[in-house]
């Protein structure tokens, strides 16, 4: 186990300039906010540059010959392909309006975490080698030389973004660090930099489907487990076929979903809403992970990940794909996923055959959003759901960045969480929707021995957590995203204990009433509820098909939250 | 040194136009020839820099979207903040470009102890704001000196400018505001710890530069009275190529031309050229509609993958045992 830093240590920093130019900063490999090195192995499974195992903590990092030749050329190489990082290398006026809107920056108080720095360290470079001024003023214009030194600290801070794009939405010229991230990663892996717990997932993803590496056999054990786990909270006997040729949908999610609580739980609530409805689906063993630690890699490594998605629908023979909650794989599907790997002509056009509701906006994908889907079920009533049984839940909702800043999925799951659950209050809303605050741990940076960085990064998230826990005694964070479901556990233990992390497919898998189950006494995590839930008693349709918009989420939450305060038990995670 | 360097070079530059009209009557070189160069470096480095950006691919439709998708059709779809078509995305660029609607979402980050509050943070955005549009309209008002007759519409916002009837000759009130916006700008950046802390020399140059034309234009009216017929006279010759000089003008005027010539010369290399970039940046010019239109990779390139097949090959007997379907049985 980490050792958790102390909060008052952690906490002791302001957000004043330092001394030094930060240009004459060196950089401070302090443990507890760095991954560990790439292993050699993981490296090699798939092929990449400069496979050997090294330590970041030590001083020779082992980088090939002539490195500094591989980044200029790279730096040039991207520069033509992608506009985005040749504009953003030009464009930044320095207005900072963007300084204080990164979490790490917020936590820590370093100023090489604001956006803008983080950008000036391969700017920097990039002056020097490629810009008339760079060349002939050097350090005046803002120029240095790429060293040992600067490509550690490029490797440093490039880790301590997860691309979580807050920044973009503040820049007058939407200038998106993350884009710049990607490209800093994709040059330090040129020299084969990356950390251990990208590469390791990277390689399991290419060779085994799915980031921890689970076998076939492993995924439906674990899944057979959790379906017992069904049997005990509703009775009801569920088997999901996986692999099955001719099913109408192929299902993919997070693969943390599958082995990992509170994951878990959300994939329960999957499970018993699609067995309720009958859809005719199938997950596969080979496509296992909907997620894409490429992405935090290279643009190659992500589309040669993703794939298995649409090359295993293709096998299968199905019509359309539906996807878990899951918010970097949702990037990549909504913005790369088509372009790298489609077209998916072999698909048909997404069509609810419960509803009959077409997904236009999923037309060229075939891929729909597994909150789409509810909400779209909700809207046209075609399930039960008794709101009461998540009475003991009171709950708040994390939009996580990627859903929100690359895709904008954000009204269709409060939709249904104002259908599934009676206590919901918003955060603040600077810290929401377009807004929100990243989990801290996004990108690949949940590593273990990264776990003060982790913490720093998810105190925004955990503040403005605390802000409605005073207030209305919120005891659930709940989330579309399998990064929060791993990353967001610690940080509300650290900051705000009593908040339990939990997807929203639990909140619905909790409130769905299902033919022929059994009197409820369990919520989804196998806790006692409060009361046995007899379903004729309380049964709520979800009749009022009311557009969400017609009311503000949180105008909702305050009118149907009143006189519930402090009336749920505490959930601990289990 | 950050400061001081870039305020010396906008003085030396100042100083250099007063001298080399007001004893070596070098006129015709701050006059004609190097405000021609200004402009021909403008034109062809602002050509040059658009293209080259125009020329790098823009592989994947990047949106950063700020608002609701366009998904179910009773879910309310915000059309300017994530928009879904061509249109949307013109909607939002106008809002970008015409009011910096991204600026205005600006806050202050605040931390007290454990707590982290958010305060209204929208002087950055009214300064750039009063800044840019105090531009466009000096610009505008400046057309006059360069157009005969006089377009109605540039002599009515001449007029509107005008309006306040503030000393004689008039003063506009757009030399005020770009003045004040201008010197907030600047003291922002010379006050404002963090932003003084990321600010290099080439941030504080421009702003010098642009306050030296500014107070230069200025003082050339009103303090030493240039006389504005003759001024006239001279941007027609130079608009309409036939350049005339008036060696009487006054070195004031000179040294206002210079430093806008430095200006124009300045521009398409440095971080002005925001003003060209914006229109290209793909985070906010794209629609996010990359799930219902197929975006094209111009240079998209086969990958190496790892196929079913080899995955079946070696988990077969595994997956046989727990009776997963194969597509070979051998
Ligand atoms: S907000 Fe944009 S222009 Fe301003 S400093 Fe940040 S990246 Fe640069
Ligand atoms: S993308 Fe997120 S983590 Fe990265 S610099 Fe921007 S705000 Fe910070």
């Amino acid at each position: 186990m980490v050792k958790q830093p102390d909060k008052q240590e952690l906490l002791d920093f302001g957000y004043q300039a330092p001394a030094t130019p930060w240009l004459d900063t060196p950089v401070d490999f302090r443990p507890g906010t760095y991954c560990h090195g790439a292993k050699g192995k993981n490296l090699e499974a798939v092929g990449f540059p400069n496979a050997r195992d090294w330590s970041p903590a030590e001083d020779d990092w082992k980088l090939p010959d002539e490195w500094q030749n591989t980044v200029i050329e790279g730096i040039a190489d991207r520069m033509k392909k992608y506009r985005s990082f040749r504009l953003f290398m030009d464009v930044c006026v320095r207005c900072g309006a963007c300084a204080d809107k990164c979490h790490f920056y917020i936590a820590s108080g370093d100023p090489k975490n604001m956006p803008v720095l983080r950008a000036e360290l391969l700017r920097s470079v990039y002056r020097r080698n490629f810009t008339t001024s760079g060349k002939l003023f050097g350090k005046l214009a803002g120029a240095r030389d790429l060293s040992e030194d600067v490509l550690k600290e490029w490797w440093y801070y490039f880790f301590q973004c997860t691309e979580c794009r807050r920044c973009s939405v503040f820049c007058p010229y939407g200038i998106d660090q993350a884009e710049i991230t990607m490209m800093g990663r994709e040059l330090l892996n040129l020299l084969g930099l990356n950390t251990d717990w990208i590469s390791g997932p990277v390689a399991n993803c290419y060779m085994k489907g799915n980031h921890v590496g689970l076998e076939p056999q492993t995924i439906l054990g674990n899944v057979e487990f959790l379906m017992e786990d069904i049997e005990t909270v509703c009775g009801k006997h569920i088997e999901p076929s996986f692999n099955r040729k001719g099913a109408e949908v192929l299902f993919v999610v997070p693969s943390g979903d599958l082995y990992a609580e509170p994951g878990t739980f959300a994939f329960m609530g999957y499970v018993m809403l699609l067995e309720q409805l009958g859809l005719d689906y199938t997950l596969s063993t080979y496509a296992s992970e909907g997620g894409n630690f490429g992405l935090f890699t290279s643009n190659e490594m992500a589309k040669r990940l993703n794939s298995k998605i649409y090359a295993e629908a293709r096998r299968l023979g199905v019509k359309w794909i539906l996807g878990g909650e899951c918010g970097h794989m949702w990037r990549v599907i909504n913005q790369y996923m088509d372009t790298w790997n489609g077209p998916a002509d072999f698909l048909e056009v997404p069509v609810s055959p419960i509803t009959g509701s077409k997904f236009e906006n999923a037309s060229s994908t075939k891929m729909v959003h597994i909150a789409e889907f509810t909400a779209d079920l909700i809207y046209h009533d075609k399930i039960k759901l008794d709101k009461s049984r998540n009475d003991h839940l009171i709950v708040t909702y994390h939009d996580s960045c990627n859903t929100a800043r690359g895709m904008g999925l954000m009204d269709e799951p409060r939709y249904i969480m104002n259908k599934v659950c009676n206590n919901f209050f918003e955060m603040p809303e600077e810290t929401i929707r377009e807004r929100t605050f990243c989990c801290g741990a996004g990108s690949g940076l949940n590593a273990g021995e990264n776990m003060e960085l982790r913490l720093r990064g998810g105190l925004p998230r955990a503040n403005a957590v605390r802000y409605v826990q005073e207030r209305h005694g919120v005891n659930v964070l709940a989330n579309i995203c399998a990064v929060d479901r791993a990353a967001l556990p610690a940080v509300m233990d650290y900051w705000v204990p009593g908040v339990a992390v939990m997807g929203l497919h639990e909140l619905v898998g909790n409130a769905l009433v299902m033919d022929g189950e059994s009197v409820r006494h369990l919520d989804m995590r196998g806790e006692e509820l409060p009361r046995p839930m007899v379903q004729e008693e309380s049964v709520t349709l979800a009749v009022d098909s009311q557009p969400v918009a017609e009311a503000a989420p949180s105008d909702l939450a305050t009118v149907t939250g009143e006189g519930e305060k402090g009336a749920g038990k505490a959930v601990t995670d289990a | 040194m950050k400061i001081g360097l870039p305020l010396l070079a906008v003085v030396a530059l100042a100083a250099l136009a007063w001298l080399g009209c007001e004893y070596l009557r070098l006129q015709v070189l701050f006059g004609v020839v190097l405000p021609y160069l200004a402009l021909l470096l403008f034109l062809v480095g602002f050509v040059y820099r658009v293209v080259l950006w125009g020329r790098s691919a823009v592989p994947f439709n990047i949106t950063t979207t700020c608002g609701q998708q366009k998904s179910l059709p009773w879910v309310k779809h915000d059309r300017l903040e994530n928009p879904s078509s061509t249109t949307g995305a013109i909607g939002r660029m106008i809002l970008e470009v015409l009011l910096f609607r991204s600026l205005f979402r600006n806050l202050r980050t605040e931390k007290r102890g454990a707590r982290i509050s958010f305060g209204s943070a929208k002087w950055l955005w009214l300064g750039g704001l009063v800044f840019h549009w105090s531009l466009l309209v000096v610009l505008l008002r400046h057309l006059r000196l360069f157009l005969e007759p006089v377009p109605v519409v540039i002599s009515g916002i001449g007029a509107v400018d005008g309006m306040f009837q503030i000393g004689v000759p008039v003063l506009f009130l757009t030399d005020i505001t770009i003045l004040a916006a201008l010197a907030f700008l600047f003291a922002r950046r010379v006050l404002a710890p963090r932003i003084r802390y990321l600010s290099l020399p080439a941030d504080y140059f421009p702003l010098l530069l642009l306050l030296g034309v500014v107070i230069s234009g200025i003082l050339m009216r009103y303090a030493f009275k240039v006389d504005m017929l003759q001024v006239k006279e001279m941007m027609l010759g130079l608009a309409s190529l036939h350049p005339q000089l008036s060696m009487s003008a006054g070195s004031a005027l000179y040294v206002h031309i210079f430093l806008v010539s430095v200006l124009f010369a300045y521009f398409p290399w440095s971080k002005l050229m925001h003003a060209g970039g914006i229109f290209l940046s793909p985070t906010r010019n794209m629609p996010n509609n990359s799930r219902q239109v197929r975006h094209i990779n111009p240079w998209n390139y086969p990958v190496q993958v790892h196929s079913y097949v080899e995955y079946e090959d070696e988990y077969r007997e595994k997956m046989r045992k727990v009776g997963l379907p194969l597509d070979k049985e051998g």
